[in-house]
């Protein structure tokens, strides 16, 4: 402890700067004692928590649950992925060239961080998987058909199927207007058989691969139906039930993101095409400004004119009366 | 360094880079500050208890997270006691961000980055932000429906910025070594400096109050 005999000083625009803590008369205090004790308070409070309340834990959606509770939505998402029209045929960076994707005012940051995890929607998510079934020559014939027709014919085929699917009771593949949709309907009724025999799955994570780590094609295949977000927002987990920052069932999942699920609440963003890229954009700018509030005028002065410190330091001003 | 030499008295301009180093880092925290038993006599506030609390937490958060790595990824999933450890490291962030959340905000009204302390503020939020990244690849790497929908949810907001092209928050192994990894080296390294700049500064004087006269 030092005593401090300098003169108080003052700063250009005559606030007084802020003195050494170590000037101010000072009384015991263990921090060591102070973290043991918080360390063992910390500790059953969470002990007492994880009893109490356990964690959530929803199991997967296997491709297998999908094809069996939602068979008309994988037919119409293979279907939707032959023909292009999926959010992953025509996503763009980093998966593939179909659109520019999202920008930044001048910024396409999106487009300029490249195709680096590229995918063809149609090829790697249904015409892989299914190359590696054998006993199916109806099958066999149709993926023949369709890899020697031209890529106008194929994207007329897909396109004309997924319409009519979406005309059908149900998009009921069974109920579909009759038309010419070449080897579509094959192909998205054995696609539909084989994510119910629970084939898909390894074909699409570990193909070519022992170990399947990457779960990159099988969620987009997945997103790319309306099972995934009809579960969700069974859940209230939708974009607009404040999406990610839930929990599934009560528990409190993460507030901590508040602010940034707030945004696609309100407008511009909640009903803007480029809401993602204006959302991380703003939040790139308040996180930016919250680390920089030390130096930005106003801000810095805030805790100065809202006098909550008068309430922190109580007994320091009543022993200390402004002067 | 022979025997001979250990305990000598420093020379007063140390002439090599390890010497210079050793000086510097033994002037980073003044003498007695690094774990004092006295603090200025204005700390007197429940506010000042969430610094120490986050910092508990946070090693609750770490211990746990240790204990899940044991089971490996699906241990949880299967487990009766594993789903404990996954219990007592979800309420352990739980605690450690609401926690964080209020010393932040008690620092803001403090107006705590006064007086040269601007740097500690700063690595504070860089903190904040870091442990929502690393939370966030935690509910990524569950490997259940949360993570599935968590995940397809954010590649859209992260490819829209460029972000997703090196990041794939759809590759729940490349998530699970951020998470477990990456992020907690990075988060650990700016939380040692927070904490050592907290220690070097000591606790931020009251906004407008005058150095007084002590006995000494």
């Amino acid at each position: 402890m030092t005593t401090s005999t300098e003169p108080r000083r003052v700063t250009r625009t005559g606030r007084r700067s802020t003195p050494d803590s170590h000037g101010f008369a000072a009384r015991p205090y263990d921090l060591v004692k102070e973290f043991v004790v918080a360390l063992i308070v910390v500790t059953l409070l969470t002990v007492g928590l994880a009893a109490a309340f356990s964690s959530p834990d929803e199991k997967a959606i296997t491709m297998r649950d999908w094809a069996n509770a939602a068979p008309n939505d994988v037919v119409a998402t293979a279907a939707g992925e032959l023909a292009g029209t999926t959010t992953s045929a025509g996503f763009g960076p980093p998966y593939n060239t179909a659109a520019d994707g999202a920008s930044l005012g001048p910024l396409t940051l999106q487009k300029w961080a490249g195709v680096t995890i590229p995918l063809d929607s149609a090829q790697d998510l249904v015409l892989t998987p299914l190359g590696g079934v054998t006993d199916n020559s109806t099958l066999t014939d149709a993926l023949a058909t369709w890899q020697s027709a031209d890529a106008d014919q194929r994207t007329q085929w897909a396109t004309d199927y997924s319409d009519a699917l979406a005309q059908a009771p149900d998009g009921d593949p069974s109920a579909v207007a009759t038309g010419d949709y070449g080897p579509v309907p094959v192909i998205t009724a054995s696609f539909l058989t084989f994510a119910q025999t629970g084939g898909l799955e390894g074909a699409l994570t570990s193909s070519g691969n022992f170990y399947g780590g990457d779960q990159t094609r099988s969620l987009l295949l997945l997103a790319d139906g309306a099972y995934l977000e009809d579960q969700a927002r069974a859940r209230n987990l939708g974009g607009d039930q404040w999406g990610m920052m839930n929990e599934t069932g009560n528990y409190p999942g993460q507030p901590w993101m508040w602010l940034y699920t707030f945004w696609y609440q309100v407008p511009p963003f909640s009903t803007s095409e480029n809401a993602d890229a204006l959302v991380w954009g703003l939040m790139m700018l308040l996180t930016l400004g919250l680390v920089l509030v030390p130096f930005i005028p106003g801000l810095r002065s805030i805790p100065r004119w809202v006098p909550v410190h008068r309430l922190i330091w109580r007994d320091y001003y009543r022993d200390h009366p402004r002067r | 360094m022979t025997a001979v030499h250990a305990g000598r008295p420093p020379a007063a301009t140390p002439t090599s880079w390890t010497a210079r180093l050793r000086e510097r880092l033994s002037h980073v925290v003044p003498p007695g500050q690094a774990l004092p038993d006295r603090q200025p006599a204005y700390m007197s506030s429940w506010i000042y208890v969430f610094g120490v609390l986050t910092l508990a937490a946070l090693v609750v958060v770490v211990a746990s997270g240790v204990l899940l790595t044991l089971g490996g990824v699906t241990w949880w999933h299967v487990s009766s006691l594993g789903r404990f450890v996954n219990s007592l490291h979800l309420w352990s962030v739980e605690l450690f961000f609401a926690f964080m959340v209020i010393h932040l905000w008690g620092k803001f009204w403090m107006a705590a980055w006064r007086g040269n302390r601007a740097l500690t503020w700063m690595t504070g939020v860089v903190a904040f932000v870091g442990s929502i990244g690393t939370a966030f690849t935690g509910y990524l790497s569950q490997s259940n429906f949360a993570s599935q929908w968590i995940s397809t949810q954010a590649k859209d907001g992260l490819n829209s910025v460029g972000v997703g092209a090196f990041f794939n928050v759809l590759n729940p192994a490349q998530m699970l070594l951020w998470h477990v990894v990456l992020l907690p080296l990075v988060l650990g390294v700016i939380v040692v400096l927070h904490v050592v700049l907290v220690r070097r500064h000591g606790i931020v004087p009251p906004i407008d109050a005058d150095e007084e006269e002590v006995a000494p």
